[in-house]
């Protein structure tokens, strides 16, 4: 059984099939093919798959691909514009906050669900806000320093 | 933030180095934060089918019959691949280099030695599909004892794991059941000594718990050949050790990876491209075979769990006099990379310091445990947590500074080794003052001079460098120990007998400090004062 479900996927329009069952995680890498989402653990323990959804960071694993229907998704694909980097992505270089780079784009979307609301985090709000998503190069250190200093630009540009 | 310190061995630099002490960008880093970077599962193909196994439910069992006709039957089923299907099912990874014995069957036959342990392939269209049907199979199983404890292992009429070792220890050169290290006069050490502390340490497995789990996913070429796509950390290991199980020549493959969502020692293994490999060719369709995060967690290998006894010798002048070291390394059903990891422990004891009396063994041993395998310093980072515990213990109950007493102890070049190796290019003593400046930990000024480079022959050192008529700085009890200090620590130290005499050195060439550079000390590729 498969339904027909249509979504805004990075500010597009999508519309495609999901299999009865399937989350948004196989959904949006299998059918769609946005490999920028990565499964880590597929039960939602590890925050790899971390997508957003109309602006609240969710696990793509941990979600039926048919309860997005006429939402709005962001993922680590849609971030840049352009040739433009966001600011977390110049940050993220510029702290040596990715190692291996699996982590790295669950980190990105759940920072970025953080920033969009609160622009000035403290180190603890940041710590908070990335407390679901595991990275087991980094020591996640530099990661906290990419998300503060990506803040002081966020502000800057507001 | 990161800082060099060209103050240490300066004379030895010329300060030609170009890329340290600056950062330098990633070249795969833009990649990481758009999401582009292409591990091995980003890769696409039509009508790619997926490849699970059945595991072992029991830590050592014998497998009296396997039912898979109905899974054979179950919807999206393409394949069954059994134990027979798999043309070489005996390897070891390490017979690539010619080390060990083929022990571990990619998919088990007659007996199952670890709770987890594949036994059957089923490829399928769907991975839903091939977990559906392997839930149809039917395995029965005459469980057997099973021996989860090293010691255990060893004990005479423990079950015997491993068919190839029988007696449950990995063989070196074909005849020897562990390594060992013979150094001096252990027992004549312990009977010089002022205090003796012996303890035992057990250090757990440790998965590596990378958050992209192992997998490979092999396509069938035009050209006969298969394409592998893997996460491995060690392509062409894998490559040689796929093409060995399949007897298949190497060339037919051809390896694509490099982009590793982490490794950590948790990807040498070649955990899924060899039945990988194997699903495509007999179905002659492209084929992934990727970990679930269970898998990753229960049955990839981890880091061995290791047994340490260490029993050492100290005078109350702060020299450690013996050192006697028991270890074993659970390698768990079958070897992997547990048997380099022993060598590795042996050559390691007994730590950075220069003892005149050593006596090691070291144990590989095979248990009904997952296998383990490497992980970060493998072999070296338990005994390392066993040895500087021992050290601190050692400090307290002579009541020295526990960085004293290490800077004492360090190796000197010149120094020899438990191993009859001369040591070289020392810097253990500039690192513990660079870290106890930095700690703000205080120490006297004779150990803020003391030098790697001067006084290396061994025990005499410890009667030119100290002023032994001076009571030795108060002891702080920085940390606490389940031993109280020893009521002795707050008699001045004595020192009626001279120190030992130092152990036989080989003559070493001439040392020319001035005429080296930080390239020369610290490369072990070049260099003139090695060998």
């Amino acid at each position: 059984m498969k339904t027909p479900i249509q979504f805004r996927l990075n500010g597009e329009e999508v519309a495609t099939f999901a299999e009865g069952g399937a989350n948004l995680l196989d959904t949006l890498r299998e059918t769609i093919g946005d490999l920028s989402v990565k499964g880590g653990c597929w039960h939602g323990s590890c925050g790899a798959c971390t997508v957003l959804i109309d602006g609240a960071p969710r696990l793509a694993c941990m979600t039926l691909a048919e309860t997005v229907a006429g939402r709005s998704i962001e993922t680590t694909a849609g971030l840049r514009q352009g040739a433009e980097l966001h600011p977390l992505q110049t940050a993220f270089m510029e702290h040596f906050a990715a190692q291996c780079g699996y982590c790295t784009p669950g980190m990105l979307m759940a920072a970025k669900a953080l920033l969009d609301r609160n622009s000035s985090p403290s180190r603890e709000d940041v710590v908070d806000a990335l407390g679901g998503n595991i990275c087991r190069c980094t020591g996640y250190e530099p990661i906290i320093q990419a998300v503060l200093d990506a803040a002081r630009g966020y502000r800057r540009s507001a | 933030m990161f800082e060099l310190r060209k103050d240490v061995f300066a004379d030895e630099r010329d300060d030609n180095l170009h890329e340290i002490g600056q950062p330098t960008q990633r070249q795969d880093m833009l990649g990481h934060v758009t999401g582009t970077s292409a591990y091995y599962d980003d890769h696409r193909f039509a009508g790619l089918l997926h490849l699970k196994v059945l595991r072992s439910p029991h830590a050592h069992a014998r497998i009296r019959s396997i039912d898979d006709s109905a899974a054979a039957r179950a919807p999206g089923v393409k394949r069954i691949i059994r134990a027979a299907d798999v043309p070489v099912n005996l390897n070891t990874l390490l017979s690539l280099i010619n080390f060990g014995k083929d022990d571990e069957p990619s998919l088990a036959s007659d007996i199952v030695r670890y709770k987890g342990e594949p036994i059957l392939g089923i490829v399928a269209t769907s991975e839903r599909a091939a977990l559906e049907a392997l839930a149809k199979v039917r395995v029965s199983y005459d469980p057997l004892p099973a021996v989860l404890d090293v010691e255990e292992a060893l004990k005479p009429g423990a079950p015997s794991v491993n068919a190839t070792y029988p007696q449950n220890t990995f063989e070196y050169h074909g005849k020897y059941d562990h390594q060992n290290l013979r150094y001096g006069d252990v027992e004549a050490g312990f009977k010089q000594a002022d205090v003796v502390i012996e303890d035992r340490y057990q250090m757990s497995p440790i998965e590596h718990a990378t958050v992209e789990t192992n997998g490979s996913i092999t396509v069938p070429d035009t050209n006969g050949r298969f394409v592998v796509y893997t996460s491995t950390q060690a392509l062409f290991f894998s490559l040689d050790t796929a093409a060995k199980i399949n007897a298949m020549p190497s060339n037919q493959l051809h390896f694509i990876g490099g982009t590793v969502g982490g490794g950590f020692g948790g990807k040498v293994d070649t955990m899924t491209e060899p039945l990988c490999v194997l699903a495509a060719r007999l179905t002659g369709a492209p084929v992934r075979y990727r970990f679930s995060r269970h898998e990753e967690m229960q049955f990839g290998s981890p880091r061995g769990a290791e047994r340490i006894y260490v029993k050492d010798g100290v005078m109350r002048d702060g020299r450690i006099v013996a050192r006697q070291v028991r270890c074993y390394f659970d390698s768990g059903a079958y070897t992997r990379l547990s048997s380099y990891a022993a060598i590795k422990c042996a050559a390691h004891i007994p730590g950075p310091y220069t003892i005149p009396n050593v006596y090691a063994d070291v144990y590989c041993v095979f248990t009904n445990r997952t296998p383990a395998t490497a992980m970060r310093g493998f072999g070296v980072t338990a005994l390392d947590f066993a040895l500087e515990c021992q050290m601190d213990k050692l400090a307290h109950a002579i009541g020295m500074d526990p960085v004293e007493f290490r800077i004492l102890n360090a190796y000197r070049d010149g120094d020899m080794k438990a191993h009859r190796r001369e040591a070289k290019n020392c810097a253990l003593i500039e690192c513990a003052q660079v870290a106890a400046e930095k700690a703000n930990w205080p120490i006297r000024e004779e150990f803020r001079r003391m030098s790697s480079r001067s006084g290396g022959t061994g025990a005499a050192r410890a009667g030119a460098a100290i002023d032994h008529t001076r009571a030795p700085a108060p002891a702080p009890q920085r940390v606490t120990y389940e031993r109280p200090p020893q009521p002795a620590s707050a008699q001045p130290p004595t020192r009626s007998e001279p120190p030992p005499p130092p152990p036989p050195r080989p003559s070493a060439p001439a040392s020319t400090p001035g005429s080296s550079h930080g390239a020369q000390r610290f490369s072990s590729v070049f260099g003139t004062r090695r060998r």
